[in-house]
């Protein structure tokens, strides 16, 4: 009898995490945005309860600045499963007043945790499942599997609940809620090896094709109706693909011929910038405002 | 060192703990390890460079990779536990770093807990100090049977074997008594990157693996295998096909010790029916055995009435059904314990309430004795004796670590507030 490989010890403590909530919490609720993690997150799930349903609905918090291709997705991966989805629009929350905006073209990322809170408060869900890994971002580096939100829905980095062995505490106080995250322990190279393994689909815009983009410090921007390119600055067609899949307006492609996960895979397992680094412009902006969001809420 | 292969499908995860003294290295060790197997990315040694040069220094410093969260950054200090990955062609590597301060027992153990292997950080000039025997004890408690000794700072005393030899021997000589399977030392400066990745060219009388040549080579606690069958059950689903007469009762769960085939003897407990395995299924199939770690679906071959918390195990050789038991624990809250609150144990799937019945004695691990204790405060770990409201079903800790473990909830806060180990009556 062998050990199991790493991408089978992944994905068991995944199963097991997921079965934790489903007996844990009352009324759980899984995060899907199309993108590749939570994608992953699905086909967990599957694994986790079929051939019964999914113990919980699907929630998307759609910021309205989306890929077209991730939408279409989207709503293709949920008849598939033939699983409830339920999407709550942060245009909404702008339009009740419940959140600002300088300008139509901000990035709507941080506006999305005033949503979610408002969705778990409304359905009131005491559990939600993401796809966040630690190896994203410092500030997650340090963030629990099973992490324990108050009822503003902060997160409370020097005041987490110890997590030891794989013995998980789910338990809140009524409007208290637990963000779960199964896939924790996965790198974006262990993703996309499992994309791989499970032959997975996800949206074209993941691969390598051509776009019109504009070179911004390190990275590359696209150029569509809500960034538009600014004056001083040239517009090329380059081949690119993304690396996430987030607001239009933050979301940048890296250069890449990578026309499929095999590609994908030798790029990234040699690749030199973080996922959210090439790719993100909010987390630019310092070297703590991953940490910030979240102790507003965000994922 | 090679790049990681393409498909990294082969390999098998290797979890350890590093533990050391604050200033004896563990931020530079742990940079230079993702550094050295390149593990950072360009953006991230950026950011770190600007930081190193606001800050005054030449170089840049690597300890910065391993800076968390703003109030850490703001005092210099970690405080809590961050878990980092890199991978080589061979392994694919979970690092739990794990604070050194001494309030930090709790950090340790939650590091500890999952890790297979610990690299116990020395500074060479220092030798063993409190702190070393602290954390070696801690490791050995928590049920790591393998260490790997970092003797770091070598530069700093001239790169001399005789120096290395001394401290590796100081460390032997308190470490054989706590009953470790492998004890390897390696020398090392996590500064110049000697031993670390590289072998560099500063020690050539050491004829030992590098540090990251260990970890490519140690083995992965398999003891976990071997040890009899312990499934916990996760959830109960029952499903009737079209055309079936009854419904069939499908047990989720993940084993967590020994394997299981088809047609095993099995017993549920509490129950104590005897039964055996009829199927063990997956999303991708039928299996006919399987091993520890693994999640799947069993079902069994009479109708036995069963819910979550229960536990199939091993015909031959069940677990220890209690109500009372003896423990180590570890106090992770700030409150000290109050016996007059209502407290919850979870074991496995199961969760009782429970009380601490008595504190035999503390655990003063600096010395390795017992003390008297009447209470049990944050970060004490205090022998004591458990009971339960309803049964479990347990294994000592030494022998199983998943089946002999448990945590300690406050039920009215719903706080966590305890690590538990069984132990022998
Ligand atoms: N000379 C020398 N200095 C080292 C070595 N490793 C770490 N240091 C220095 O020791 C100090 C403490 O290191 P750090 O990694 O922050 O220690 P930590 O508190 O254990 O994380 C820093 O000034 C490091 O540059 C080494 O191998 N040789």
């Amino acid at each position: 009898m062998s050990a199991l490989n790493h991408l089978d010890r992944l994905e068991s403590e995944a199963i097991h995490i997921m079965r934790e909530v489903a007996a844990q919490s009352k009324n759980p609720a899984l995060l899907f945005s199309g993108g590749k993690d939570s994608i992953v997150l699905l086909r967990l799930a599957e694994k986790a309860f079929r051939p019964l349903a999914f113990p919980f609905p699907l929630v998307h918090i759609d910021t309205g600045h989306n890929f077209a291709e991730v939408i279409a997705f989207r709503d293709r991966r949920v008849s598939e499963l033939k699983e409830k989805l339920i999407v709550r629009r942060v245009e909404d929350t702008i339009k009740q007043g419940r959140a600002r905006v300088k300008s139509e073209n901000d990035s709507r990322n941080a506006l999305q945790a005033i949503t979610l809170v408002d969705t778990i408060n409304e359905f009131q869900f005491d559990a939600c499942i993401g796809g966040a890994r630690r190896d994203e971002e410092k500030a997650r580096a340090k963030e629990r599997i099973f992490s324990f939100r108050d009822e503003f829905g902060a997160w409370d980095p020097k005041n987490q609940r110890p997590e030891i062995w794989s013995l998980y505490n789910a338990r809140v106080h009524p409007g208290e809620n637990m963000r779960v995250f199964p896939i924790s322990n996965w790198t974006e190279l262990d993703v996309w090896s499992y994309i791989a393994r499970e032959r997975l689909a996800v949206p074209e815009i993941y691969y390598a094709h051509k776009r019109p983009v504009v070179r911004r410090g390190i990275q590359l921007v696209p150029v569509t109706e809500l960034t538009p390119p600014r004056p001083e600055e040239v517009v090329e067609e380059l081949w690119v693909r993304f690396r996430t899949v987030g607001d239009i307006t933050c979301t940048c492609p890296v250069a890449s011929e990578a026309k499929d996960v095999e590609a994908i895979i030798a790029e990234t397992a040699v690749t030199s910038v973080t996922e959210r680094g090439a790719t993100r412009m909010d987390d630019q902006t310092s070297e703590a405002s991953m940490e910030l969001r979240k102790k507003q809420g965000y994922f | 060192m090679d790049q990681h292969l393409p498909t990294q499908q082969h390999t098998e995860l290797l979890r350890f703990i590093t533990c050391g003294s604050v200033d004896d290295g563990k931020s530079t060790l742990i940079g230079r390890l993702l550094f050295d197997s390149k593990a950072i990315f360009e953006d991230q040694l950026a950011a770190i460079s600007a930081t190193s040069q606001r800050r005054g220094m030449s170089e840049t410093d690597l300890a910065l990779l391993t800076d968390g969260l703003q109030a850490e950054r703001e005092q210099g200090i970690t405080i809590d536990v961050a878990y980092r990955y890199f991978s080589t062609p061979k392994r694919r590597f979970i690092i739990a770093d794990t604070p050194g301060h001494e309030q930090y027992t709790r950090n340790m153990v939650t590091g500890a807990s999952t890790a297979d292997v610990a690299i116990i950080l020395m500074d060479v000039r220092k030798g063993v100090l409190t702190q070393t025997r602290r954390h070696t004890h801690i490791v050995r408690l928590l049920g790591i049977r393998q260490i790997i000794l970092a003797i770091n700072k070598m530069d700093l005393v001239d790169f001399d074997e005789q120096t290395f030899n001394q401290v590796h021997q100081e460390f032997l000589t308190f470490a054989n008594a706590l009953g470790f399977d492998d004890i390897i030392a390696v020398p090392m400066s996590a500064l110049q990157g000697d031993m670390v990745v590289d072998r560099g060219t500063s020690m050539p009388w050491y004829q030992g693996h590098t540090l990251i040549d260990v970890l490519e080579s140690v083995k992965v606690d398999e003891n976990i295998q071997h040890a009899p069958f312990r499934f916990p059950v996760q959830l109960v689903h029952r499903v009737r096909n079209s055309g079936e007469l009854n419904e069939r009762r499908l047990y989720l769960g993940r084993v967590e010790s020994g394997h299981v085939s088809v047609g095993d003897e099995v017993v549920v407990l509490p129950a104590g029916v005897n039964t055996t395995v009829a199927s063990i299924d997956t999303y991708d199939g039928a299996l006919k055995s399987a091993t520890a770690g693994q999640s799947v679906t069993i079902t069994l071959s009479e109708q036995v009435d069963i819910s979550r918390g229960d536990m199939i195990a091993q015909k031959s050789h069940p677990p220890r059904t209690e109500k009372s038991f003896s423990a180590l624990i570890c106090w992770l809250s700030n409150a000290e314990l109050d016996v007059s609150k209502r407290l919850l144990l979870r074991h496995g799937t199961q969760t009782v309430a429970a009380k601490i019945a008595a504190l035999e004695y503390k655990l003063d691990i600096n010395h390795s004795i017992h003390v008297p204790t009447e209470k049990m405060a944050m970060n004490d770990i205090v022998k004591v004796l458990v009971r339960v409201q309803q049964p479990i079903n347990i294994d000592n800790y030494e022998s199983n670590r998943p089946n002999g473990s448990f945590i300690i909830i406050d039920e009215l806060t719903n706080d966590t507030v305890a690590a538990g180990m069984v132990v022998e009556n």
